[in-house]
């Protein structure tokens, strides 16, 4: 065992990368459970957006267009589960597993021209002499612009969420459809809107693993990644900051074990495995104390006349 | 209920005897059962990769069915009953938790030939074959450990199983042998399938110096993670990924099931077909070596070759002793080989190799 | 100008007509699909509907209707009943699991011995794990307030990885060579749950899940529970002032879904999966979810539509295999009969209105 071997700045740029999916994914989906929305096809949406993302960066050769295509695909897929729950007044939790089903389904008959083919690479945002300072140079000033707009994507949803008009009309629909609906606000349409930034949100984190962090097209390749951002959306209780911390945790749990392990620390590998998942569930009571956690909405249908 | 039982039983008796008639069709009819997608440009994808090469070489003679994604167990039963109850004469089942699965649908169609890949379980329908990887990962460790400089070789293996054990004894013995200083730094990703955590292993075992990277993983993932790091080098697994050819991939485990698949539905077109069991390796073309790059030097590259060329005629082994285990006690004695039985179910390291292979 | 109105009472006729225009909607749809692939709409779509039930080797295929559909209707049955009252266990799939590698364990205690109280036994156990990892959620919804959903979706990630574990450790074959997977089951004469009739794919699981059935509708339409689930679903205020406890509904509905996903999962590894192997669930508990709401979260709904979805299922491996349709069609294919039922549910609920809405 030599812990000597993990080198604390390239370990701490690593998990930035890793938690960027999650950043995005996990975003989307807080605005629109705080929008009152339960949507679980996060990971069909992404894996929409990862093949999206793709191809049009393979067939126009530029990385950029194809994050914009990955956008559009996710925010027109997530528009079907609009439609189920907005308009046709599903149950949610059904739409959105129907959603990941039907993600997973048509992204695989969308690539099939693409397994095997290498994508363009987008380059690192050059920040001059910044990037040559020690431990913050890598740290901070090595990465993709996609990276840096997650973050202030972050930095985005806060202030909106919190200081904007338009943020508390989204809070208040989430919080008492009813009530909001008496007020005048147009409770499906505003929902509407979370959901497409949700799914554009999920898309954005698709293509980040198809096109940079991994980056290949293989048919199911977001493996799992939109199951933990819904994980995360509670993790951080709903707030944006601590949903950048957690996913932090979250990426960092997982370099950490793998870190471990070339460092030849004997660890048992499926425990650590769960451990996200059991800390989310350990905070989950320990929020229990905030009774105004969690939306008040969350997750019920909403119409007029009910 | 009784009569409906009855009407069942003869039933399932008479398709058992549509499948024997199928022996009369004109054309041969081979079905493969594959665990993944044909997409995921692995495992399954050069499985498919076989069974076309089958469709090109018989040409109208042969058709070929396949079923992807098809989940071990019960589902598995299902597709293989539906391809015989269709009159597939000849079944390949390529994972190895199809064995039980394969081994009960062919005890209820002797007349139809299964081939199970992976497996240990046979029957008089049922041949097992795999391919000696490790042949082609002593290659992979001799280039390694000539060509490492920081003498750190990174290993990504999937889960601690005998197959994946066996290929990381025999890069090292090789890199060892070459370079006595090398050290190889093992991660294991627990899952068969994850391209981001794939990535992520490549990524860390690069930052704590590994400068040649071996996978035992399918997806191009480490591949995309050496290049852009620099100055590391990897190797193809499953697939040629030539794509990231000359450097960082600078050459390649190709699983090849092409030859075989074609040897065995001739042997059923011309009825020679009979269950054994087969382990072949490079001599035979399963496994191949994809070309070495210019990045390697010339002088490593020949005695590649020359590895590859005396492991291919059978007069050099993999596994030739004297080897010791992990725990110092004795493995195979000089000149020794070792035998099918003991590869197969490898569980150990061998002498040298820091680590314990998770429980 | 189109508007929504609620209808008074849920339309019976719409119940059982939606169900039939959602299926002709995915046919359609589905057959545009297939002809852009390629493929045959025609022969595609009956592939998928009409061979397993009438084609030639139907004689086959209708057990195995059975053997696909049982875990599914029996953990649909366990879920419906929360899902009426407003409990979302959404963890079947890990309480699934950890029914199977209860029951397994508890079987393969007493490997090699023979017994008639070994089967048994499991069915405790297999029960057992799963009500256990169900109370987790439920207990944690009543103590602190938490949501079970999430809570229960999260534990099924711990217990992929505990099969994960278990699979490559305490549970592995001791004779298998190294290779990861418990001892078959199937082999087990003892442990194994096989088929009761041979060729009818009747095994003890599915008669558990017709078992549930009947219970879960004479629970919802004759007992006092039953109202109390119907009662709490609708109206939780009303509920508890005609004497609910809510309490003790959380932890009986999170304790029947669990214990009823448990028994699936323990039916399913001792009979026709056979063992424990790192990836031995497929997916039954999600699935499970959508055959809930698929069948209006009523028993006899439940049971067709855990039918209609096995059908999918085993047509689109024949469609895969005689027509060559990749399997991603026939997932998408699923998607778009989910679509549909579910958007279709809508007139059962409400009826259109044509023209201006009233002023009131």
């Amino acid at each position: 065992m030599d812990l000597s071997v993990i080198n604390p700045v390239l370990f701490v740029a690593g998990f930035l990368v890793a938690a960027t999916p999650l950043i995005f994914a996990a975003l989307g989906e807080l605005v629109v459970e705080r929008s009152g929305v339960l949507n679980l096809g996060v990971e069909g949406m992404m894996i929409i957006g990862a093949i999206c993302g793709f191809a049009t960066a393979v067939e126009t050769g530029s990385p950029i267009l194809g994050f914009f295509a990955a956008a559009v695909g996710g925010a027109v897929l997530s528009l079907l589960f609009a439609f189920l729950t907005q308009i046709t007044l599903a149950n949610q939790v059904a739409s959105g597993l129907a959603l990941t089903l039907f993600g997973l389904g048509f992204s695989a008959l969308l690539g099939q021209r693409y397994v095997g083919v290498k994508p363009p690479r987008l380059a690192e945002v050059n920040f001059g002499p910044l990037h040559d300072i020690p431990v913050l140079g890598p740290v901070l000033f090595s990465h993709d612009i996609i990276l840096y707009l997650g973050l202030v994507l972050v930095a985005a949803v806060w202030a909106g969420l919190k200081f904007t008009r338009a943020g508390l009309v989204l809070r208040a629909v989430g919080e008492n459809h009813d009530a909001a609906h008496a007020l005048g606000y147009k409770v499906v349409r505003i929902r509407t809107l979370a959901i497409m930034f949700g799914g554009a949100c999920a898309g954005l984190g698709g293509a980040y693993i198809s096109l940079i962090r991994v980056p290949q097209w293989t048919e199911g390749m977001t493996a799992g990644v939109g199951w933990i951002a819904l994980a995360l959306v509670v993790f951080a209780s709903w707030k944006p900051w601590r949903l950048l911390l957690g996913a932090y945790l979250f990426g960092g749990i997982t370099q950490l074990q793998l870190n471990l392990q070339g460092a030849g620390v004997a660890i048992p590998v499926e425990y650590l495995a769960m451990s996200p998942y059991v800390i989310t569930i350990l905070v989950l009571v320990v929020l229990s104390a905030d009774k105004n956690a969690a939306p008040a909405s969350l997750g019920r249908t909403f119409h007029a006349s009910s | 209920m009784k009569l409906s039982t009855l009407l069942t039983s003869a039933a399932l008796a008479l398709g058992v005897a549509g499948g024997a008639y199928a022996d009369a069709h004109e054309k041969t009819k081979v079905g493969f059962v594959f665990v993944g997608p044909v997409g995921d440009g692995g495992w399954t994808y050069e499985h498919n990769q076989g069974r076309l090469a089958v469709e090109k070489e018989f040409g109208d003679a042969v058709e070929t069915v396949f079923v992807e994604s098809v989940a071990e167990g019960p589902d598995s039963e299902r597709v293989m009953t539906q391809m015989a109850l269709d009159g597939a004469d000849l079944i390949f089942t390529t994972s190895f938790g199809y064995m039980d699965p394969t081994i009960n649908i062919a005890a209820k169609f002797p007349d139809v030939k299964f081939e199970h890949a992976t497996g240990y379980k046979r029957a008089d329908n049922v041949s097992t074959y795999s391919a000696r990887f490790y042949e082609g990962r002593a290659i992979q460790g001799h280039i390694a450990g000539k060509m490492t400089k920081s003498n750190i070789i990174g290993y990504i293996g999937s889960f601690p199983i005998p197959e994946v054990i066996r290929g990381i004894n025999s890069a090292y013995i090789h890199a060892k042998k070459v370079n006595p200083d090398v050290e190889f730094k093992i991660v294991w990703a627990y899952t068969w399938f994850d391209p981001a955590k794939e990535a992520d292993a490549a990524k860390v075992l690069i930052e704590q110096g590994a400068d040649v990277i071996l996978q035992h993983t399918d997806s191009t993932a480490p591949q995309a993670a050496a290049q852009e790091a620099g100055n590391v080098i990897t190797f193809g697994q499953a697939s040629d990924m030539a794509q990231y050819a000359p450097s960082p991939r600078v050459s390649s485990i190709i699983d090849n099931w092409a030859p075989y698949y074609i040897a065995r539905t001739k042997a059923v077109m011309d009825g020679t077909w009979e269950s054994k069991d087969t382990w072949d390796g490079i001599g035979a073309g399963m496994v191949s070596i994809g070309e070495i790059s210019d990045a390697v030097p010339a002088d490593v590259k020949e005695e590649a070759l020359a590895l590859k060329a005396s492991i291919a005629d059978g007069s050099y082994h993999p596994f030739t002793g004297p080897l010791k285990k992990q725990d110092g006690s004795d493995f195979l004695a000089e000149g020794e080989t070792a035998d099918d039985g003991t590869l197969a179910g490898m569980n150990f390291y061998v002498e040298g190799i820091k680590g314990d292979i998770p429980k | 100008m189109v508007r929504l109105e609620k209808r008074p009472q849920p339309s019976r006729a719409f119940s059982w007509a939606t169900p039939i225009l959602a299926v002709i909607a995915t046919m359609i749809f589905g057959g545009l699909l297939f002809a852009a692939l390629g493929k045959d709409p025609v022969a595609s779509i009956q592939t998928i509907f009409w061979e397993p039930l009438f084609g030639d080797f139907a004689f086959y295929y209708r057990p195995q209707l059975l053997i696909k559909g049982a875990p599914l209707v029996l953990i649909a049955i366990g879920l419906s009943l929360g899902f009426k009252a407003g409990i979302w266990n959404i963890g079947a799939e890990g309480q699934y699991i950890m029914g199977a590698i209860f029951g397994a364990a508890a079987g393969l205690a007493f490997y090699p011995t023979q017994s008639v109280f070994i089967f048994p036994l499991m069915v405790v156990a297999g029960a057992f794990g799963g009500w256990i990892w169900a109370m987790i959620p439920a207990v944690l919804k009543v103590r602190f307030g938490t949501n079970e959903i999430l809570v229960s979706l999260m534990l099924v990630y711990v217990a992929e990885q505990f099969l994960a574990s278990m699979s490559l450790g305490l549970l592995k074959n001791p004779e298998g060579f190294g290779f990861p997977g418990s001892r078959n089951l199937q082999q087990y004469a003892s442990a194994h749950n096989g088929e009761l009739i041979a060729g009818s794919g009747m095994h003890w699981g599915v008669a558990a899940a017709l078992i549930a059935v009947i219970f879960a509708y004479v629970l919802l339409t004759r007992h006092r529970l039953g109202f109390a689930i119907r009662v709490t679903g609708q109206a939780p205020k009303a509920a508890r002032f005609s004497g609910v406890n809510p309490t003790r509904l959380v932890l009986f509905c999170m304790g029947v879904s669990g214990l009823l996903a448990g028994l699936a999962g323990l039916f399913e590894v001792a009979g026709p999966a056979g063992q424990i192997t790192i990836d031995f669930n497929v997916g039954y508990g999600f699935t499970a979810i959508i055959v809930a709401f698929l069948g209006r979260l009523h028993p006899i709904g439940i049971l067709l539509a855990g039918g209609l979805l096995a059908l999918t299922y085993i047509g689109g491996d024949i469609a895969q295999s005689q027509l060559g349709l990749p399997a991603a069609a026939i997932q998408v294919f699923q998607g778009m009969l989910l679509f549909f039922l579910l958007a279709f549910d809508l007139f059962t609920q409400f009826r259109l209105r044509f023209g201006q809405a009233e002023v009131i």
